[in-house]
């Protein structure tokens, strides 16, 4: 049952991430890119963890956790960066 | 004696909780490890941690949480709803809601609570510290979702911290 | 693996994926930007909620013990998404980006 729910699961996910794309690449504002890529990494943590079910593997849960450190750490600074025109004041 | 080795005794216990999670294992080797770093790391960094906020009621606290907990789930099943609805229809809004809670640590709280659950996001909190703008993506009645919210998620929040 | 627990993991699998793709359709199509925060802002952190219950479920049957580690990815999402969304929130009002035109405001908030 699993060997066909992965792929579906799989398939939605990549879904997500081409529509993340299309609002990255159109925009229109900054804040609206912002909030693409953050949506991106999300969706990149559903895929490796879908991934880690898949390949059994245990050890893409800490690619999981930096990626989700990194791309918070990443979202805050860009739109403290809109907001003040300055990362560190 | 305690309080001075223990400056925080809550965050002791979330951080070993934490590494325990971190390296999967609940061996003997890694609990004593666990318990090292949770004392030295309060130990070492409390004078920079802003003033102390205790839980005083634990059980409102876990009920708090299911209450969330279900909340989230439902809020998630109408986004999804009203996203694939006609998105002509839908009536966001900003809404002003009125602070009783007045501590730091509480805002955050009650802010991110409502930024996971209905329909709504916390966007900015007023210069004064007493209003919270909320965008909400679908509403009907202003009112009485301001009353709402204040009554499911700011007055346990109050009564568990600030009393 | 038993049958039960296949299908169960398979439901928490199929779940996250939707609500994933539901947070991203939201922010593909909804006309303004405050609208479009609400899409990822919860219903991509339910998305991976879902799939690491399910991968915490799958790999804590396999009889290597009980696997709790990846719950840590989804409590650390559920504390910085609001976060984010807020900040993000906040640079959209600074810059004033355009809301459709019939979102209502309140009076005395310019």
């Amino acid at each position: 049952m699993l060997n066909v729910v992965i792929p579906i699961a799989f398939f939605m996910i990549s879904a997500a991430l081409l529509l993340n794309l299309w609002r990255l690449l159109i925009g229109p504002s900054l804040p609206d890119r912002i909030l693409a890529l953050d949506t991106m990494y999300i969706n990149a943590i559903a895929l490796l963890v879908l991934y880690g079910i898949y390949q059994q593997g245990e050890f893409y849960f800490e690619a999981a956790l930096l990626i989700a450190v990194m791309g918070f750490v990443g979202t805050v600074v860009l739109s403290k960066y809109l907001l003040r025109g300055d990362i560190i004041e | 004696m305690m309080r001075r080795l223990f400056p925080r005794p809550e965050l002791s216990g979330i951080l070993w909780g934490l590494w325990l999670l971190l390296v999967n294992s609940v061996s003997f080797g890694q609990i004593l490890l666990g318990a090292f770093w949770a004392w030295l790391i309060p130990f070492y960094t409390h004078s920079f941690w802003p003033g102390v906020m205790s839980l005083r009621k634990p059980w409102l606290g876990l009920k708090f949480l299911g209450v969330v907990m279900v909340d989230i789930l439902i809020a998630n099943a109408i986004v999804a709803r009203l996203v694939l609805s006609n998105s002509e229809r839908l009536q966001p809004a900003f809404m002003l809601m009125p602070l009783d809670v007045k501590e730091d640590f509480t805002i955050t709280l009650l802010a991110s609570t409502i930024s996971l659950t209905p329909g709504t996001v916390s966007a900015d909190l007023t210069a004064d510290r007493r209003h919270l703008l909320i965008h909400s993506l679908h509403v009907d009645d202003i009112e009485q979702t301001i009353a709402q919210m204040k009554q499911r998620y700011e007055a346990p929040l109050k009564e568990m911290f600030e009393c | 693996m038993e049958l039960f627990v296949e299908i169960v993991v398979s439901i928490c699998l199929l779940g996250g994926a939707a609500f994933a793709l539901v947070g991203s359709i939201g922010l593909a199509r909804l006309p303004d930007f405050y609208m479009r925060l609400h899409g990822p802002a919860k219903a991509s952190t339910l998305g991976v909620g879902g799939m690491v219950i399910g991968s915490t479920i799958f790999f804590s049957t396999r009889g290597n013990g009980l696997s709790l580690h990846e719950i840590l990815v989804v409590v650390f999402l559920f504390i910085t998404a609001p976060i984010s969304a807020h900040i993000v929130a906040k640079a959209a009002l600074h810059l004033q980006l355009p809301t459709v035109a019939r979102t209502r405001r309140p009076e005395n908030k310019s």
